[in-house]
């Protein structure tokens, strides 16, 4: 590639700016907060107070994991489908898949907690035709839904856009070279799409580790995760050191695994062609 | 293509709340107790209340913000916050301006030790007569400068009558593993642990960890018949018939029962918690005289009035406890009689070192099994 | 045969998707205040919000033209970010610029909250304000939450467009910019697009970061809801959802049927 020219190398600037400004600054904040004590010393002490915290933390990452993965598996399919239809459709299409989030989370909420409730829609029609109520609400299952829920447009968009471009002569080339329809899938359209694919995945699991309501309601405020007390800490105790601790912890740990996550899928997110 | 749909619904989506317009609202109150001056027309309020906490004008209720403004040509800037934290959090933090808060009685305690509110013009406030003596001289504020009572509550029992037998009259009954998984309690650590604290028999507002020890162990012990911890999720669960047991404030109870009517309450044997709201004015205030004229305002009969029918708390304000008109006038649960009254304790502000021990406290009995 | 396959997991997926709005419909449509108890059908949560005085008019329109103007400047910036990283030759710096921009997610939104909060203070007292948090700090914190998902949606885009293209472009006569604005940018718009969607549907939901960089004159719908504690909500809530839902399908399917003829893929 050719030396980048001035545009390439000045379009960043704003964002540069902004960065620095919003989000390195209060960044910079939160570990001071998290170094400190309330009367503004240097301490460890809430780093040390945090090993109290490790099944709480291993938990929110474990709810995580499995709330993205289901995501993807649901998603891939379905921006797939969404990519092979017309265009118009395609712009419906997404505008629908949108359409629930901008819904207040809180509503929708509380509209599952009727579906799911022990009373609730799901069971009603359970014992009407004969079958015995299930417990659906303050179960894991439930809080790893609501984040599935929440969160899966976030996976189906990044993915379709990307897909939406894979030449159909790519794909005509594959068939003609006697690719079938799994090998194309595998070969072709799966290591195409990944630049969506890892996008998704950020999308979706970043923000699931340090989620708070979706576990306080649907999990019967009997599920603890990272977000709660990180909520507990800074508005219940008034100690906004904890919180900050708590949160610098979470962000090395995401940290972490997004990087262990580029491991593995290669230097899918860099340029597939230099 | 696209650019014209999203500019359209955009348009779209505007002009419909347009349409929610103030016509047929109810603002303005038929005769003034007080003398309201316009001197201070023109200028801006900035009011920071409980969310849902105010009559607002919905179902031909009196609004009360838009008849202040007509009245006084003050503008109102209302704002709300979720909890007494949260507020505390804005507030403190020195961000935004506020001329009325209206916290809760440990709050304020707190932020009278901590310098954060000044002390009202009584003068002004010529309709403070109106407030029930009881209401006067409470802990927080025992010489009356820095608050005026604006909403009382008491926690209670609600029970499912088809779902439980007999009347309960204690907290114990939510421990009681006949209705394992039926039962619910607060989400908070304070609420939650003054159940266990009333129980056992010891002080809610304890200095001493060893008490609170005790709470824990005895919150443990629920663990496994609870069905879930909740907050403002108790009204779909117990309307719905899906939990047996709640606490929860008698004001909500009264809404709830009008949706579902085998819901029964009762204040327990062992005593439970009273608290109140009342409005204060902060230090950094930019409209003192014009948070004067509000506060006096919320005591207007005509107001309180409004207020009391719409939030379903008892209200401090005798012109309205002694109001034949009053929709909950006498009514057995907001205003027992003295000698149903139950044993009732305010929550105090808890030295910060108790604090930090019983939210540790708190996480334990969470992850309890 | 793999057609209809596809099809119905897709109108599986909607239907899980609509199941909870169908339910708030349905409810909003209650005689009763519950939101688990039906007693009956009644209008009259619709004659309440047009023709009492909800105050809930002004949050709306708030929190949408709040939206918009966040989601738009959001675009407009992390597109530029997207294609400035995508550029970047040094894996240092471009890794940096990476992690920098999933910050703002990886925080709990109490976190990202209060630290901006904290910001605005700071700056406030330098400049000697008496309130430091007006609309404008709500918007710059809307932005900022925004743009990292405009970036992660754009860069898959601009990883799968052809380098060379801009390059030919070039050769052939045009300037830098002009390369950009006909080559690369219609190469990645299902990207900006779908960024800027994301962007927008953010910022209408947002609670939290909203309420500790609001002010006292910008009230939005999210904050008016959430507050919302001590009482339950009130079904007029469901009705005003359940009017946005429905006009925003009308919308849809207005255009839909309008626009049938429309011109051809541009490439």
């Amino acid at each position: 590639m050719k030396n980048r020219t001035f545009l390439q190398r000045i379009i960043g600037a704003p964002y540069i700016f902004w960065a620095a400004v919003f989000i390195v600054v209060p960044l910079i904040i939160v570990v001071y907060y998290s170094f400190t004590d309330a009367a503004g010393n240097f301490t460890l002490d809430n780093m040390k107070n945090l090993s109290d915290y490790g099944q709480i933390f291993r938990d929110s990452i474990l709810y995580s994991l499995a709330a993205t993965a289901i995501s993807l598996i649901l998603a891939y399919p379905f921006a797939y489908v969404m990519s092979r239809k017309r265009e118009k459709t395609q712009q419906i299409m997404m505008v629908l898949v949108m359409l629930p989030m901008w819904m207040s989370l809180l509503i929708l909420t509380y509209s599952w907690m009727n579906i799911l409730e022990r009373q609730g829609i799901v069971n009603t029609f359970l014992t009407k035709i004969g079958l015995s109520p299930m417990t659906l609400i303050g179960t894991p299952g439930a809080v790893i839904f609501g984040m599935v829920y929440n969160y899966i447009p976030y996976m189906i968009l990044p993915i379709y856009s990307v897909m939406s471009k894979i030449e159909p002569s790519v794909l005509e080339a594959a068939e003609d070279l006697g690719s079938g329809s799994v090998s194309k899938l595998y070969r072709v359209i799966l290591p195409l799409s990944m630049p969506g694919v890892v996008s998704g995945i950020t999308m979706v699991f970043v923000p699931s580790v340090s989620t708070f309501y979706i576990s306080q309601k649907l999990g019967d405020g009997k599920i603890l995760l990272v977000g709660d007390i990180i909520e507990r800490q800074i508005q219940g105790n008034y100690n906004y050191n904890s919180g900050a601790a708590l949160s610098f912890v979470l962000m090395v740990l995401i940290i972490l695994s997004l990087a262990l996550m580029k491991l593995f899928a290669g230097e899918a997110d860099d340029s597939l062609y230099v | 293509m696209k650019k014209i749909l999203s500019v359209m619904l955009v348009i779209l989506m505007a002009a419909v709340p347009l349409t929610f317009t103030a016509c047929g609202a109810n603002a303005a109150i038929e005769e003034p107790r007080a003398v309201y001056t316009r001197d201070y027309a023109g200028t801006t309020l900035n009011v920071f209340n409980w969310g849902v906490y105010i009559s607002d004008g919905s179902e031909g209720t009196l609004n009360v913000n838009k008849a202040f403004e007509n009245l006084t040509g003050i503008h109102v800037n209302y704002t709300t916050f979720e909890s007494n934290e949260a507020m505390y959090a804005k507030l403190k933090s020195g961000a935004v301006s506020y001329d009325v808060i209206i916290p809760s009685d440990y709050m304020i305690e707190r932020l009278i030790s901590e310098d954060m509110i000044q002390p009202l013009d009584f003068s002004k406030l010529t309709n403070y007569d109106l407030i029930d003596d009881s209401y006067k001289g409470v802990f927080y504020d025992p010489d009356n400068r820095y608050s005026v009572p604006y909403n009382v509550g008491m926690v209670g029992l609600i029970y499912n009558t088809t779902m439980v037998e007999g009347t309960p009259d204690s907290w114990a009954v939510m421990w009681d593993e006949k209705y394992a998984d039926q039962i619910l309690t607060f989400d908070n650590p304070r609420d939650a642990f003054a159940i266990a604290q009333f129980l056992i028999g010891v002080d809610v507002n304890s200095e001493n960890k060893a008490d609170w020890d005790a709470a824990a162990d005895k919150l443990k012990e629920q663990n496994k018949v609870l069905q879930g911890r909740v907050m403002d999720q108790v009204f779909a669960k117990m309307e719905g018939g899906n939990a047996a047991i709640a606490p929860y404030y008698a004001g909500d109870y009264l809404v709830m029962v009008e949706n579902n009517e085998d819901l029964a309450f009762c204040y327990p044997k062992e005593g439970t918690n009273i608290f109140m709201d009342a409005a204060c004015v902060p230090k950094n205030a930019q409209n003192y005289e014009a948070a004067m004229l509000y506060i006096n305002f919320l005591m207007e009969p005509e107001v309180a009035l409004a207020n009391a029918e719409y939030i379903c708390y008892a209200s401090p304000n005798t012109a309205v406890i002694n109001n034949p008109e009053y929709e909950y006038y006498e009514n057995e649960i907001l205003y027992p009689a003295p000698e149903d009254m139950p044993v009732t304790e305010y929550f105090h502000d808890i030295d910060p070192e108790i604090r930090s021990y019983y939210e540790k406290l708190w996480e334990s009995v969470l992850l309890a099994d | 045969m793999k057609k209809t396959i596809g099809n119905i997991f897709v109108g599986l997926m909607y239907l899980i998707l609509y199941l909870p709005l169908l339910v708030m419909v349905v409810f909003s449509f209650n005689a009763g205040s519950s939101t688990s108890v039906f007693k009956g059908l009644s209008f009259k949560w619709y004659v309440e919000l047009f023709t009492n005085s909800t105050d809930v008019g002004v949050p709306v329109r708030n929190t949408l033209i709040l939206a918009v103007v966040s989601a738009v400047i959001a675009t407009v910036i992390g597109t530029a970010a997207a294609v400035y990283i995508y550029y970047v030759r040094s894996k240092l710096w471009k890794n940096t610029l990476n992690t920098v921009t999933n910050i703002p997610m990886m925080n709990p939104d109490i976190v990202t909250g209060v630290s901006l909060m904290l910001l605005f203070v700071f700056v406030g007292r330098l400049v000697g304000a008496v309130n430091s948090l007006n609309f404008f700090t709500l918007l710059i914190a809307h932005i900022t939450f925004n743009i990292p998902y405009v970036i992660l949606n754009v860069l898959p885009k601009l990883n799968q467009t052809d380098p060379h293209l801009a390059e030919a472009a070039q050769d052939l006569g045009s300037t830098p910019t002009e390369s950009f604005f006909r080559v690369v940018l219609p190469a990645i718009m299902p990207g900006v697009t779908s960024g800027f969607m994301m962007a927008f549907t953010l910022s209408l939901d947002d609670f939290i970061i909203s309420y500790y960089t609001t002010g006292t004159d910008f009230q939005t719908l999210p904050l008016y809801i959430f507050n919302m504690v001590k009482k339950p909500v009130k079904p007029h809530i469901y009705a005003l959802y359940s009017i946005i839902f429905l006009l925003v399908l009308a919308v849809l399917l207005f255009t839909n049927i309008s626009g049938m003829k429309d011109k051809k893929e541009k490439k």
